[in-house]
């Protein structure tokens, strides 16, 4: 029998725990409680709340903030899977209220309008964990010295075209492998400078060869291929965004990119889950775009 | 002693409990097919959304032949969702979530609340030597009731959060997810 004596909650362990046990899973996002039945029928580990999924905000433009909470807490109370909002960058009132309503990630996002233009948020004042977008080594390190918990791969959200989710996961694990080849401290010192990227972090890479937190692919993904090429390039996980739900018929494509992501090495698998999913989203060309959401972040 | 675990792997921490075995010289691998259970004589069912890992059994047509292994007797580890998956009852789950019946307990999902109120403490486990698990509890579920059969090697405030019938072992909490291999290895000389 053991009493409580020692619980700590909100702790760099307990936090990365809850995305070691989003691995291998596709978390979707959803704009109310509708879609995010779909998404937990479709087999979804989790789902992020927001208020317009990102190729809408391409398309109507201004200013795109955290969503409202009475939204977020109807998402909640539709679904038993984990709930996940957006922040602003810097928006740390934002993330004060999202950890308030209890969402169990919290994605301090370069799809939202940043809202400092210097500064991301000091995660870890939070007991709520938080994931961060990243393009390359370095970004993915600052965020994790500032108390990221989870790494997503950022992408071009809203496109519906992978090119950039496959960049920047290439640029990020292709990075580690050359860090990890380093002959000694002196070249770790370089890299850091290089990366601009504290050496604890750097030399820690150097030694295990991975993120010291879990990484996943976000931004562009639209098809069951896509969630498997992201799997086999090296990604523990998929965010789907616009994919699933600006495509013509969501539920049986959510179900499909769940499907593919376990089963990513699979072939003939992706094979059968692929057939007969009806259009997928539009998406805009990387060339086409006006605002890169990649670029925000520092 | 074990020849070869399989690690559910259709989603969840599957890596974390690989590693575990690979540390204690444990042959495991990835089971997301029937063909791939064949090989095994025990498996571990990670932890991870029992939803989408119910799903998946179906979908990757895994669910009779594991039910059918677990009948047999072979020996497994359920771990969060694997707890929620081997259980006979599960409350507060989704109406069409089906567990293995595998262990006589009651189980609530997220019985302890949400990710804000996952939590980490020194925990006494009957069966292993007198030094304090470092045990994680993410999301974790809640054991509500215990049936006669079931033998309860750890409890926390209360609790159970540790339960074993025959070679059935199962826990709310992450062993793999702590450096302490002792449980994993307690598992894997179960027969």
């Amino acid at each position: 029998m053991t009493e409580s004596q020692n619980r700590q909650t909100g702790t760099y362990e307990v936090k990365r725990g809850l995305a070691e046990m989003l691995k291998g899973g596709v978390i979707m996002d959803v704009v109310n409680p509708e879609q995010a039945k779909i998404a937990e029928d479709a087999g979804a580990t989790a789902v992020m709340a927001l208020e317009r999924v990102p190729a809408d905000i391409r398309v109507d433009g201004g200013v795109a903030r955290m969503s409202d909470p009475e939204m977020i807490e109807g998402i909640q109370e539709a679904v038993t899977i984990p709930v996940m909002a957006k922040a602003r960058i810097g928006h740390f009132v934002e993330a004060q209220i999202l950890q308030a309503l209890e969402v169990d990630y919290i994605d301090e996002s370069e799809v939202l309008t940043p809202a400092d233009e210097k500064h991301h948020i000091d995660k870890f004042a939070f007991t709520t964990p938080f994931v961060c977008g990243a393009t390359n080594l370095g970004e993915a390190l600052r965020r994790i010295a500032e108390g990221a918990c989870m790494i997503r791969s950022k992408g071009e959200a809203g496109t519906g075209d992978v090119v950039q989710a496959v960049r920047h996961l290439r640029s990020i694990l292709g990075d580690i492998k050359k860090v990890q080849n380093a002959n000694d401290n002196a070249e770790l010192f370089e890299w850091a400078k290089q990366l601009q990227a504290p050496l604890p972090l750097v030399q820690e890479i150097a030694e295990t060869g991975e993120l010291p937190v879990p990484l996943f692919c976000a931004g562009g993904l639209a098809t069951p291929a896509d969630a498997a090429l992201a799997m086999q390039l090296g990604a523990s996980a998929v965010f789907v965004g616009s994919g699933i739900f600006k495509s013509a018929d969501p539920a049986p494509r959510a179900r499909a990119i769940v499907e593919a992501t376990t089963n990513f090495e699979d072939a003939s698998i992706l094979a059968k889950v692929s057939r007969g999913l009806g259009a997928p989203m539009t998406g805009i060309g990387m060339d086409d775009l006006e605002v890169r959401y990649e670029d925000r972040g520092w | 002693m074990t020849t070869r675990v399989g690690v559910l792997a259709l989603q969840g921490a599957f890596r974390a409990h690989l590693d575990a075995c690979a540390e204690l010289g444990v042959d495991a691998v990835e089971v997301r097919t029937a063909s791939q259970l064949d090989g095994c004589d025990r498996v571990i069912i990670p932890g991870g959304e029992s939803t989408t890992m119910s799903m998946m059994l179906d979908r990757n047509e895994l669910r009779e032949p594991l039910a059918e292994r677990l009948d047999q007797g072979m020996p497994a580890f359920g771990t969060c969702a694997g707890m929620i998956l081997l259980a006979t009852e599960v409350s507060d789950g989704r109406p069409d979530q089906k567990s293995f019946g595998a262990i006589d307990i009651a189980v609530q999902r997220n019985g302890y609340g949400r990710q804000n109120q996952s939590f980490s403490d020194a925990l006494a486990i009957s069966v292993l030597s007198t030094d304090a698990f470092h045990a994680v509890f993410i999301r974790a579920p809640r054991v509500e009731r215990v049936g006669d059969g079931v033998e309860v090697l750890a409890s926390y405030d209360g609790d159970p959060v540790l339960c074993q019938q025959g070679s059935v072992l199962v826990s709310a909490f992450h062993p793999e997810l702590s450096p302490d291999r002792r449980l994993h290895r307690y598992f894997c000389e179960l027969s």
